[in-house]
């Protein structure tokens, strides 16, 4: 698709979307932008969250309330996988930077260790932060 | 291959002249992404550690210098990073020439403001 400003006449355009299969490569592109624009979203509740802590106890619980929620939860679990998927393929975009790994093989091995590596270190994570709060719940109660 | 302009056929059709400036949106977002890969470790495994729990957690852990200077770092160069893969992004899907400018320069704001507001909202915590 062409601007519309730049081009008056409207160029045909094969179809794509409509009959390519997706494959691991090309949807594993499309996930990396998409996770993307959902950390960008992500950064913003960072700044929200440091206002919190920055404006007072108050609205800390307030932010904090909602993080423990269930839809915080979700919302945070889906920001961490996102956060781990993304930096994963970012560093695989980093290798094919430098001219390596180009070849099937490699380019598809590659994409499961990322798929792989994101769900286990979201799970490793999430029971690290949930033990870590234990720990410290339990030292406040005076075990 | 017909042309000696080095101009794609399609460039020809259209009417388009040059890309611009390409190469140092493509190296400033390698940049920022190699900060980001053990900033981003550093701030998440001592959040989780020290960060979690109470307000008091949260006010020790962001009054850690490496801390605070961290965080700032971090939303520098991760708003940066974030701004020019919008960008892409836009460029990517958006066709009509004024609106897709006008949501450029509105991301561009967003993300300046939004790393103005933290910084300041960890300037306001590390230095009281």
């Amino acid at each position: 698709m062409t601007s519309q400003k730049k081009c008056p006449q409207e160029r045909p355009l094969s179809p794509h979307l409509q009959i390519y299969r997706p494959q691991l490569t090309s949807v594993m592109s499309i996930t990396h932008r998409m996770t993307g624009v959902v950390l960008f979203v992500g950064m913003i509740m960072v700044v929200v969250g440091l206002c919190a802590v920055a404006c007072g106890a108050e609205s800390f619980r307030f932010f904090s309330g909602f993080s423990m929620s269930l839809a915080g939860q979700a919302i945070l679990a889906g920001f961490l996988w996102s956060f781990y998927y993304h930096m994963g393929n970012g560093v695989r975009h980093l290798i094919w930077d430098t001219g390596r790994g180009f070849d099937l093989k490699t380019v598809y091995a590659g994409g499961w260790v990322v798929v792989g590596a994101s769900l286990l270190l979201t799970v490793l994570t999430w029971f690290a932060a949930g033990e870590v709060l234990a720990i410290k719940e339990g030292l406040m109660n005076g075990r | 291959m017909a042309g000696s302009d080095l101009r794609t056929p399609v460039s020809r059709a259209c009417g388009l002249g040059s890309a611009k400036s390409g190469t140092a949106h493509w190296w400033a977002q390698r940049v920022t992404a190699i900060a980001l890969f053990p900033l981003m470790i550093f701030l998440l495994s001592t959040g989780i550690i020290y960060g979690l729990g109470s307000y008091q957690d949260a006010l020790k852990w962001l009054s850690y210098p490496a801390v605070s200077v961290g965080m700032i770092v971090f939303l520098v160069a991760g708003f940066y990073h974030a701004m020019l893969g919008l960008r892409v992004i836009l460029e990517d899907y958006v066709h009509q020439e004024g609106l897709k400018i006008g949501l450029i320069i509105l991301v561009n704001f967003i993300c300046f403001v939004s790393a103005v507001t933290g910084i300041f909202s960890v300037l306001k915590i590390a230095l009281s």
